[in-house]
């Protein structure tokens, strides 16, 4: 492999990690507050996708606040469905949970399919995003640069606030411990909307940046990407977010350096994740920076 | 045997005597819907049994639905539809000697071929517990979907296979659902069966009381994955055509929608959460056609009848937790509203 093309990997298979990355931190939180496995998070992506063209198309909005508008709809749909479907059961066995969590996303995505149809749409990439810089022999889009950095700062603040704020100290806490932490006068119910929030906001800028690579957006688009981003969650080691961003980048890295080093394997990209995940769940059950929920619940 | 032998054989008269008359009463279109609830019935028992019984939250019915579909669609084609159909590339070797026309040996090897791949899987499957278990599976059966798109030779990739002889007509589904019913609900009122629920109320004290909780798992995971196997090839010769993407993570959610609806654990449950999702999805399709509402006509929406199906969903969820039976049987319900009755 020629200097050039492996600079090209590295570019191409940052963005896509840190992609990854972004949507998996909503997973591995919710997790680790809910124990749910929220299948409802790809479609909080692909709401920010839409929300973002459709911003930018009926409302004439600029790019920047296309996105700062699709980032304050999801926030508040990450809520909703909190209040709706997950809130009242708080209690309940836990498939319950699951199953409203999968009823929210198909809710989602024939929604979406009946109002705006099923076909896939052209996204609008600004033409400051479009342009291409070139460096010797690497040629690169903007967006392709701009997203990892963008999300490299993102990642900065969502650790910043986890580990250096109150509220995210409340978060860890009541990730280790959802009874005492009511005990202690936090507000367990207030922390779990801003842990979904907080997850949707970031859902919907990887959506965004998705689409700013990938420009074409659908129903369906955040199932696959969901499933993804909760398999490098669970390879990275669930409830853990530095574990979720590291999970996020092997994957992504795996996926564009394989299928640039054999085309011939390219029909099994999407599954990389999975067999990857399997491997290590086979040596180590609880992920690489993970640690032992069904152990360490009393 | 828990429940008296008498009432026994007073369902399964009523299942057969149901089956025969339908025959009788039903339009074409119903005898196919009932010959779809019929596949998923035993698909929804079968899950039900490594799902609800076990307690071992697989999610990887689909791969095994797959592997039985396409194990039983390509025994019933001969040399020639395979030559024909094959576009992507000329089927391998073994496929065009894989041959037999006899459609019950078909379904046996396909339930044989769903087996063997539990087997194999469940050494590096239960290796893990709980929700790492469900991804694992999850991963798993999309794998097995990947390996259908990307095996042209064998699967004829993401075109699949059409033209499969179709040989299960009701009376081939709705008996086989009902000895599967039977057959499963003989191993969940064994010894083995109650070494399953203890596995799932609390695997480390079944651990601990000489129970050897691996083999319990192996064995509900195969025994499921057969019945899922026959399901499959069931479904490949009934629906005349298959392509991968029918085996998707969507038929597992269907499942498990089916059997949390109707009481994780409970056979009974499974049964009527299958005609419910299955029934009940079939009875809303008038949603997606044109609607004449209060002297207005709505233009159709294709697509509505799946936002009603999951708003229906998320408030059978959010107001019966336990799902419509919860752990228990209908004869179990019975006997005590009989008890009520008495009172």
């Amino acid at each position: 492999m020629d200097f050039s093309l492996f600079l090209q990997n590295m570019v191409n298979g940052f963005s896509l990690g840190s992609m990854y990355a972004l949507i998996a931190i909503g997973y591995t939180m919710v997790y680790g507050v809910l124990r749910l496995i929220n299948f409802a998070h790809g479609d909080i992506m692909m709401v920010g996708a839409y929300v973002c063209f459709f911003g930018m198309v009926s409302l004439n909005l600029p790019f920047i606040a296309a996105v700062v508008f699709a980032v304050t709809i999801c926030a508040a749909l990450g809520i909703i469905t909190d209040t709706i479907a997950y809130k009242p059961l708080r209690k309940a066995p836990r498939i319950s949970l699951l199953i409203t969590a999968i009823g929210i996303s198909f809710l989602l995505e024939n929604l979406f399919n009946v109002i705006f149809g099923s076909e896939p749409k052209a996204f609008i990439v600004p033409e400051y995003l479009q342009k291409v810089l070139t460096f010797g022999d690497v040629t690169v889009a903007m967006s392709a640069v701009l997203v990892p950095i963008i999300t490299l700062i993102l990642l900065a603040i969502t650790l910043f606030i986890l580990y250096r704020t109150k509220y995210g100290m409340a978060i860890r806490a009541l990730a280790f411990d959802i009874h005492t932490v009511n005990l202690m006068g936090i507000d367990a119910n207030l922390i779990i909307a801003i842990v979904f929030a907080l997850g949707s906001m970031l859902a919907a800028i990887g959506g965004v940046f998705w689409s700013l690579n990938y420009p074409s957006i659908e129903p369906m688009m955040g199932v696959l990407i969901g499933l993804k981003a909760f398999a490098a969650a669970v390879l990275g080691g669930i409830g853990s977010v530095g574990g979720a961003v590291l999970g996020g980048f092997i994957i992504g890295f795996t996926e564009v350096v394989v299928v640039s080093l054999s085309p011939e394997f390219s029909g099994f990209k999407d599954a990389f994740a999975f067999i990857f995940l399997i491997l290590i769940l086979i040596f180590k059950p609880t992920g690489i920076l993970g640690y032992n929920f069904e152990k360490s619940r009393f | 045997m828990r429940v008296p032998k008498i009432t026994h054989i007073i369902f399964f008269a009523l299942a057969v005597g149901f089956l025969v008359a339908s025959h009788y009463i039903f339009d074409d279109y119903s005898l196919r819907v009932l010959n779809n609830i019929a596949i998923f019935i035993i698909l929804a028992v079968s899950y039900n049994l490594i799902n609800g019984v076990t307690g071992q939250f697989s999610l990887e019915p689909n791969g095994f639905v797959a592997v039985g579909a396409y194990v039983a669609a390509l025994i019933l084609l001969d040399a020639d539809a395979k030559n024909y159909q094959f576009d992507l590339e000329s089927p391998a070797a073994f496929v065009l000697w894989l041959h037999s026309s006899n459609f019950l040996l078909a379904l046996l090897a396909a339930g044989v071929c769903a087996t063997i791949l539990a087997l194999v899987l469940s050494f590096p499957v239960f290796r893990v517990r709980g929700d790492y278990l469900a991804i694992v599976t999850l991963g798993f059966g999309f794998i097995i979907k990947i390996l259908a798109i990307n095996y042209p030779s064998i699967t004829n990739g993401s075109l699949g296979l059409s033209s499969i002889p179709q040989h299960a007509t009701l009376y081939y589904t709705g008996g086989i659902a009902i000895i599967s019913v039977i057959m499963v609900l003989n191993i969940v009122y064994s010894k083995f069966g109650r070494a399953m629920k203890a596995v799932r109320d609390d695997e480390d004290a079944a651990l601990a009381m000489g129970v050897n909780t691996f083999a319990v798992k192996t064995t509900a995971f195969s025994t499921s994955a057969f019945l899922e196997g026959v399901g499959g090839g069931l479904w490949a010769c009934s629906f005349a055509s298959i392509v991968p993407n029918e085996f998707d993570f969507y038929l597992t959610f269907q499942l498990l929608i089916i059997i949390v609806l109707g009481g994780l654990g409970s056979m009974t449950g499974a049964i009527l959460g299958t005609i419910l999702v299955i029934g009940g999805g079939e009875w809303l399709r008038f949603l997606d056609e044109p609607i004449s509402m209060f002297g207005h006509t709505f233009d159709a929406m294709p697509g509505l009848r799946m936002i009603v199906f999951s708003v229906i969903l998320i408030l059978v969820m959010l107001f019966a937790r336990e799902g419509i039976f919860g752990k228990r049987e209908l004869t179990d319900v019975a006997r005590s509203a009989i008890k009520r009755l008495k009172r």
